[in-house]
């Protein structure tokens, strides 16, 4: 009994890293996010070849955040990458509306996996800044969010670029880690 | 596996024993995926994982690539020492695991300037590992950065990287030549430069230390660079050594890498064997190294000089200078690299290295046995005939001390010794005896029985010494192959003797207790004494020899004995034994081998006759040419007085051997063999020796021909280069125009090159069929090439979408009558010439107006009938009267021989009489249809 209470407090005040993972089609904004909560400002990036792996501190919690590649051709390799999860950071380019079903597609294959059943959901809604963004609730209609079943889930609009919706969404994560 | 020591796991330090294997380490492996990570665990697993692949374990492609994956997990962890192992073990898993391109963006981050130096440079040189041509890109922009980055370290791996890169992606690579430069310019950093160390504890404070570095190592790295960018240049590298040569001279020179400097005295070699008219300056250069303040630019410079063909005795001196002070160095290694280069020498000029005498008698009893046989089979070489008994005696001394391949070596110098000291072959034969006797292999022994062979060839007055000491040698001989050779040469030299009895006792003790394969070669050898000593009562007894042979237990022995038996009794009147000519085992390889391989061949027996053939002597020599035969023993040959046509200088080499351009013909067969359009040709009966050049060398597109005459079709290739770096060709056609429409050839097929890329030479090909098989066309063709241009941009050779046609005129080719004549060997043309008889004998006389001599004609007639010279007849010995011999194959396997009669008179120039005999009428008129 003792080691699993050790286990639950451990997670909330030790040092033991919440473990993230920001997954998203290509070109959705996902290592831009990875970095604005990392050093707080927006870098330059090229297509992520592979991953970025980042330790990000936020609370007095510390977040270990996977970064993982949106192309075609990386996409299969997510999977090696699931196990140990906490959450995942399903991140939509708000603006593409030709894509947000392939997002749906790989988002509901991405969920049937065994290994994330325990993981929560957060969704950021991104490039608000951009004319013509799908609202949060657009979103959440495209990608079938509602339907979800046993799973803690929500939806955030942002713009990594301008730094909003971020840290809000990081709030509710780590509300319901708490719980 | 089994525990052999007792497990430590406390101490941390890296000395496993057997106590782990593959399988435990991939359960292990589960470690990568915890969390938080336990860098010391990991760190300590990646090792063993490193620990067993250098221990020769491989893991699968399934096995390497979960690895793989698991691995990639650590880039999370900020721990340097573990990072590092994360580094080695991904390059060494990057050959068999799939996708890893997963860490190019991990490695990407690590490489940037704000990353510590160790990441820096390890996640460059794990970077070229992982990445494709396709991906590379992306990565020249930071690539090129890290080139001239002002840490060496980072430098260096970059440079490295971009060395085996320019494998994959040429273009993109030769762009950061300038970078590759800045980076051998660039000024020497501080001397002490902090680094993380290589080797850093395994605890997990990350060991920084300051590390010297003033090797300089990158201007080795960039000059390596920039020689392979520029190699295909040849101005562009002699600028290169020019360059860096000159700078050199002065004070402050650029090049401060010892290792960089050698690199410059190989490259400025190179110059030197490409352009033979810059011998000259490189000479001064490599002088000028002579005194460079490394002694290993020191030994390269005085190796290159040293290995300069043609190079005096004068020019040699200060090289031989600085070797010999190197002799009485005290670090063995410099020691034995002088001494090395200085036995090199001394093969081809041993009076250059004769000065140095007196340091080698020194380290004669040298510690070190490799440095101590170097200088014996260098002193052996340079010492005059005096020293050889003492020398021989010392080096007896330890034979039994070293190594087989120093036994080989020095059985070696023996044997060209005796060349050089005939009087002394008692002492070195007696030697070579001995010698045998030690334990030994394969190798050794048989470069001991070469070493005899060549008292036997050389010395006469040994001849009969050394042949005993090799049939003592059969006596006891643990290798077959060795007894054969020795058993041929007794077969060959033992009739010569005056008492060919005694060998015929050894050879057959060897019939009655040998093994099969050496009794046959020991009924051989009876068989010569039979055939070629004229002693009646030794014919009677080796026929009395052979017939016991006939119960032998082994089939080839029984038959070789009753063929010989037969042949003894008739007196060898077609020569079986006699015969001193082979055929051209390379041609008759390719024969059967195509004899074999098709059903329809099956009823017909295999046509002997359409093969050329060779004399041993020719066959001898090639076999030393492709064994590379030290020059030793090129030398030696140009001093025995038998051999009359060797002194006669170049001249008469081309016309004698034949056989380079039968293997090279096999070469072409093997790839006409492929092309499924030619498949139902039949065999290749010849090809062109040298492919015929149609253009300049300096044209835009380079193009030379190769004729391939099948029985009833004839093949054209087109070997075509394109030298122009801004465009592809595509679909390139040879359009051939024969100049007479009459002619009884039809086009059959037409082969494109589909693509020629800059500086890549692709092959075309056009078929024509002979329709009247008793015509055989001489004929010339205009040729054309057609093809598409697409402009390319020359940096990366990507092609423009459109392109537009075009043709290129290039120089005629023409079929001729030795086109279809293949030069053959035969031992005796006067018995052949009788043979053939006068019934299609064909004579003409004419008047060569265009041959200005003899030998001028002999070279014409060779080329225009394309028959092989006889007996060194290609070379006229006389002044004003010659007579040629010649003899070849004609297409279908006719024999077809020729007597070429010349007088010349300096008022009429040559006249010829002209005699060809031949199978076939038809055939003689044909051929002397070639010169009339």
């Amino acid at each position: 009994m003792g080691s699993i209470f050790s286990r639950i407090l451990g997670r909330l005040w030790g040092d033991k890293e919440v473990r993230i993972l920001i997954l998203g089609l290509d070109g959705a904004g996902k290592t831009t996010i990875l970095y604005r909560l990392q050093v707080g400002e927006v870098v330059t990036t090229i297509p992520t070849i592979g991953f970025n792996v980042e330790t990000v501190q936020y609370k007095n919690i510390k977040f270990q955040v996977w970064d993982l590649g949106g192309q075609t051709s990386i996409r299969p390799y997510w999977r090696c990458y699931y196990a140990n999860t906490d959450a995942v950071i399903y991140v939509v380019d708000s603006v593409d509306r030709d894509r947000v079903s392939t997002a749906k597609e790989e988002l509901m294959a991405m969920l049937e996996e065994d290994e994330l059943k325990d993981a929560s959901l957060l969704v950021f809604a991104n490039k608000q800044d951009m004319q013509g963004a799908m609202s949060a609730a657009e979103v959440s209609d495209a990608l079938g969010l509602s339907t979800l079943m046993n799973r803690q889930w929500s939806i955030y609009k942002t713009s990594a670029v301008k730094g909003e919706g971020l840290t809000e969404g990081l709030d509710w994560l780590i509300n319901i880690m708490q719980k | 596996m089994m525990s052999y020591s007792k497990r430590d796991e406390d101490s941390g330090r890296i000395g496993y024993q057997h106590y782990f294997d593959k399988t435990t380490i991939l359960q292990e492996a589960r470690v990568f995926n915890e969390s938080p990570i336990n860098a010391r665990k990991c760190r300590a697993l990646l090792t063993k994982i490193l620990y067993l692949i250098s221990q020769g374990e491989t893991f699968g492609t399934t096995e390497a690539t979960e690895l793989f994956f698991s691995v990639t997990k650590l880039f999370q962890s900020k721990d340097s020492a573990l990072r590092q192992m994360v580094y080695l073990v991904i390059k060494e898993l990057s050959t068999v695991a799939e996708d890893v391109i997963m860490v190019t963006s991990s490695l990407m981050k690590d490489m940037q300037p704000t990353s510590e130096v160790m990441y820096r440079a390890n996640a460059i040189r794990v970077l070229r590992k992982i990445t494709d041509a396709s991906m590379l890109q992306g990565l020249e922009r930071f690539l090129k950065a890290a080139i001239v980055d002002k840490n060496a370290k980072v430098s260096s791996a970059a440079l490295v990287s971009s060395y085996h890169l320019y494998g994959i992606a040429r273009e993109v690579v030769k762009r950061w030549a300038n970078e590759a430069q800045e980076a051998i310019n660039a000024k020497p950093q501080s001397a002490v430069s902090a680094a993380t160390s290589y080797v850093s504890s395994f605890g997990n404070v990350p060991a920084t230390y300051t590390a010297v570095s003033n090797s300089n190592i990158v201007q080795y790295h960039a000059l390596g660079l920039l020689y392979a960018i520029r190699q295909k240049d040849r101005m562009a590298v002699s600028k290169l050594v020019q360059n860096y040569a000159a700078k050199s001279g002065m004070s402050g020179s650029v090049l401060r890498s010892p290792f960089a400097q050698c690199l410059l005295v190989r490259y400025a070699c190179k110059v030197m064997e490409e352009d033979p008219s810059s011998t000259r300056a490189v000479y001064d250069l490599l002088e000028g190294w002579l005194r460079h303040k490394s002694e290993m630019v020191n030994l390269e410079a005085a190796k290159a000089i040293c290995e300069i063909k043609d190079a005096t005795v004068k020019e040699l001196f200060p090289a031989v200078t600085t070797l010999q002070n190197f002799l009485s160095s005290g670090k063995p290694s410099i020691k034995f690299a002088a001494i090395r280069a200085l036995n090199k020498l001394a093969m081809t000029q041993p009076a250059a290295v004769a000065p140095c005498n007196i340091d080698m008698e020194n380290m004669i009893t040298d510690q070190n046995r490799s440095i101590s046989t170097f200088a014996i089979t260098t002193l052996l070489k340079t010492g005059n005939e005096a020293s050889v008994e003492r020398l021989m005696k010392q080096i007896s001394g330890f034979m039994s001390e070293i190594t087989d391949e120093s036994k080989v070596l020095v059985v070696e110098a023996v044997g060209s010794l005796c060349i050089k000291f005939p009087a002394k072959h008692h002492v070195m034969l007696s030697f070579l005896s001995g010698a045998l006797r030690d334990d030994g292999g394969y190798d050794f022994k048989r470069a001991v029985v070469e070493a005899i062979f060549n008292f036997v060839k050389y010395i006469p007055e040994s001849k009969e010494a050394a042949l005993s000491h090799l049939c003592e040698i059969i006596e006891d001989c643990e290798y077959s192959k060795l007894s054969v050779k020795i058993l041929h040469l007794l077969g060959v030299e033992g009739p010569k003797c005056p008492q060919p009895t005694k060998y015929i006792r050894y050879i057959y003790n060897r019939v009655i207790l040998e093994n099969a394969v050496v009794r046959g070669a020991a009924v051989s050898a009876l068989a010569k004494f039979g055939v070629n000593v004229e002693d009646e009562a030794v014919k009677k007894s080796v026929k009395v020899l052979l017939s016991r042979c006939l119960d032998d237990a082994d089939d080839e022995v029984r038959d070789r004995a009753t063929m010989y038996l037969n042949v003894i009794k008739s007196g060898d009147e077609q020569g079986y034994v006699r015969d001193d000519s082979t055929y051209a085992l390379a041609y008759l390889e390719r024969q059967l081998l195509n004899y074999v391989s098709n059903p329809e061949l099956a009823d017909t027996p295999f046509d002997l006759s359409a093969v050329p053939k060779i004399s041993r002597q020719d066959e001898q020599e090639r076999g030393a040419q492709d064994l590379g035969i030290t020059q030793s023993l090129g030398a030696r040959t140009s001093t025995p007085p038998q051999s009359g046509s060797a002194s006669n200088g170049s001249g008469a080499r081309p016309a004698v051997s034949t056989t380079p351009s039968l293997d090279q013909q096999a070469a072409y067969a093997q790839q006409l063999a492929e092309i499924r359009e030619f498949a139902s040709f039949g065999p290749l009966f010849k090809s062109t020796a040298k492919p015929v050049e149609l253009t300049e060398s300096e044209t835009e597109y380079v193009v030379s021909c190769v004729k391939h005459v099948f029985a009833h079709h004839v093949v054209f290739q087109f070997n075509i280069k394109n030298t122009l770096n801004d465009s592809v060709l595509e679909d390139v056609n040879v359009l051939m125009t024969p100049d007479n429409d009459e002619v009884s050839l039809v086009e059959r097929v037409l082969i494109p090159a589909p693509q020629l890329v800059y500086d890549v030479p692709g092959v075309a090909y056009v078929a024509y069929e002979r329709t009247v098989l008793e015509e055989y066309p001489e004929c010339t063709f205009t040729n054309e090439l057609k093809f598409i241009v697409k402009d390319c941009d020359p940096q990366t050779g990507e092609p423009d979408e459109e392109g537009f046609e075009d043709d290129y005129q290039v120089e005629e080719v023409s079929l001729a009558i030795a086109d279809f004549v293949l030069p053959s060997y035969i031992p005796s043309f006067t018995r052949a010439w009788e043979e053939l008889g006068q019934d299609f004998e064909v004579v003409e006389t004419l008047a060569l107006t265009t041959s200005p001599g003899l030998q001028e004609a002999c070279r014409d007639l060779i080329a225009l009938l394309g028959m092989q010279a006889l007996d060194n007849t290609g070379t006229v010995q006389g002044s004003n009267v010659h007579t040629m011999t010649l003899s070849g194959i004609f297409i279908g396997g006719i024999r077809v021989l020729a007597r070429c009669r010349m007088t010349y008179d300096s008022a009429t120039g040559v006249t010829l009489q002209l005699a060809i005999r031949s199978a076939s009428e038809e055939v003689s008129l044909v051929m002397i249809g070639a010169i009339a």
